[in-house]
């Protein structure tokens, strides 16, 4: 059982859409006791920083998540601008707080001085295929990018990037914690593989 | 590196598929959800629906063919026609849009572009513009006339990235149907006065066609008529396109 984290700025459809197809189970929740007893989360996200942030601390969602990644250790995967909120801080639309799961930063994709298109909207490839959430997808496959900012990591953890102008944050595997800048849900048959491995991983708890 | 995609463009009246030419003369061509789903085994880049006839009739586009499309869909799906109101957007995308196309009310009400992506991004909020040639080149086409409608197309492109489009779809309405080659010396001039992605579409009447208009700085090529009317396939394009050095996914 999934437990998806609806605060009003995800696309909420497109997540739950693939996970029917999959044939898993899940719930859509913004309630506190749901995620208290929740085994998975899943953290998708389309928006700003700015708001998500906001929405976070104001609905006091945002100490339970927490407890149940670093405490209870269970498996969470944030998509998108649910990946960048696992940063320390972000700086759309002003500075924010996330997380922290991560040490790292999420800042404007430098893409002026280099003459490219903002958004980072498209398929674009990874740097390898050796993380456990794409065990069973196709060498150099492509997944499906929209974003403008980036997360800049300050730690080492594994994590593979995409290029675009510069090598980019695309994927995160982090202890019980994982996370793709790029859309699974929309990302054909490859990005519902990573979906079927995230929901096939073992909970520790 | 990022892929230049291949989009194939349904142009849907109300329930059913047509494809018209120079936005004039109609074909139609049968069930959208249908038509959805042979591009959905073809592993296209995105998709992109317009009713062409809901500004026209004062009504949007309909909530429940898009919800059928997207269920078995898992790829971009960008949706246009007759939006005016936020409370459309909200709920095409709940019903599985990821992209909100708007044309006409953003020529009568531009700051519906800013206020649109203030709230769901600029990654949700294309804008879409209909060119026409005239004597002085070309010209914003469209049911009303404003202001607006007579600014320099090329002017109102970066108007539309100023207040927070992220991404145009741009259509050359002569060449629409037409598979009469592509107007790749405008894409390119649009292409370079803007920093967003750019989708352009009409007139491809071979792959090759689809090599030129990538070529010109497109981010994304527009294609219609030859999926319906030929046997050349998205397939067939990207071929064409990687064989040119163009990165496509295959």
């Amino acid at each position: 059982m999934i437990t998806i984290i609806d605060i009003g700025i995800g696309n909420i459809g497109s997540v739950t859409r693939a996970l029917k197809f999959l044939k898993c189970k899940y719930i859509v929740t913004d309630k506190k006791e749901d995620i208290e007893n929740s085994t998975k989360l899943l953290f998708p996200g389309v928006g700003s920083f700015a708001e998500a942030s906001r929405k976070l601390e104001a609905s006091g969602l945002k100490e339970i998540i927490e407890h149940q990644v670093l405490v209870k250790q269970i498996p969470i995967l944030g998509i998108c601008l649910g990946m960048q909120l696992f940063a320390k801080i972000g700086f759309e639309g002003g500075i924010f707080p996330g997380f922290g799961f991560i040490d790292a930063e999420v800042k404007l994709i430098e893409a002026k001085k280099q003459n490219l298109r903002l958004p980072h909207m498209g398929w674009n490839n990874l740097s390898s295929s050796n993380l456990k959430l794409l065990d069973g997808t196709t060498a150099n496959a492509c997944f499906y990018f929209v974003h403008s900012y980036e997360m800049k990591l300050n730690e080492n953890i594994s994590h593979l990037t995409t290029e675009y102008g510069t090598d980019i944050v695309a994927m995160i595997e982090k202890d019980n914690i994982y996370a793709t800048q790029f859309h699974p849900e929309k990302s054909q048959e490859q990005g519902l593989k990573i979906m079927k491995n995230f929901i096939e991983l073992q909970s520790i708890c | 590196m990022l892929r230049t995609r291949v989009i194939p463009i349904v142009l849907l009246s109300g329930y059913s598929v047509l494809k018209t030419i120079k936005f004039d003369e109609r074909r139609n061509l049968g069930n959208p959800i249908t038509i959805a789903r042979i591009y959905n085994t073809r592993n296209v880049d995105e998709l992109v629906l317009l009713d062409i006839d809901a500004s026209k009739q004062k009504r949007a586009i309909d909530f429940f063919t898009i919800q059928d499309i997207a269920s078995e869909c898992f790829m971009p799906l960008t949706v246009g026609g007759g939006i005016r109101k936020i409370e459309d957007i909200r709920n095409l995308l709940k019903r599985g849009a990821d992209k909100i196309s708007i044309n006409t009310y953003a020529l009568e009400n531009p700051d519906f572009i800013s206020e649109s992506a203030a709230i769901f991004g600029s990654q949700c909020i294309v804008v879409s513009i209909d060119l026409k040639k005239g004597p002085d080149g070309y010209f914003i086409y469209s049911s009303i006339d404003n202001e607006t409608t007579k600014l320099n197309p090329i002017e109102w492109c970066k108007k539309c990235e100023e207040l927070g489009a992220g991404e145009l779809l741009v259509n050359f309405v002569d060449l629409d149907g037409t598979m009469a080659g592509v107007a790749h010396d405008y894409i390119n001039q649009i292409a370079n006065a803007i920093n967003i992605p750019l989708i352009a579409s009409g007139g491809v009447a071979v792959p090759e066609d689809a090599v030129k208009i990538a070529k010109a700085g497109a981010s994304g090529v527009g294609i219609s008529s030859i999926f319906h009317f030929t046997n050349y396939t998205p397939l067939d394009c990207k071929i064409a396109m990687n064989a040119a050095g163009i990165l496509v996914k295959i």
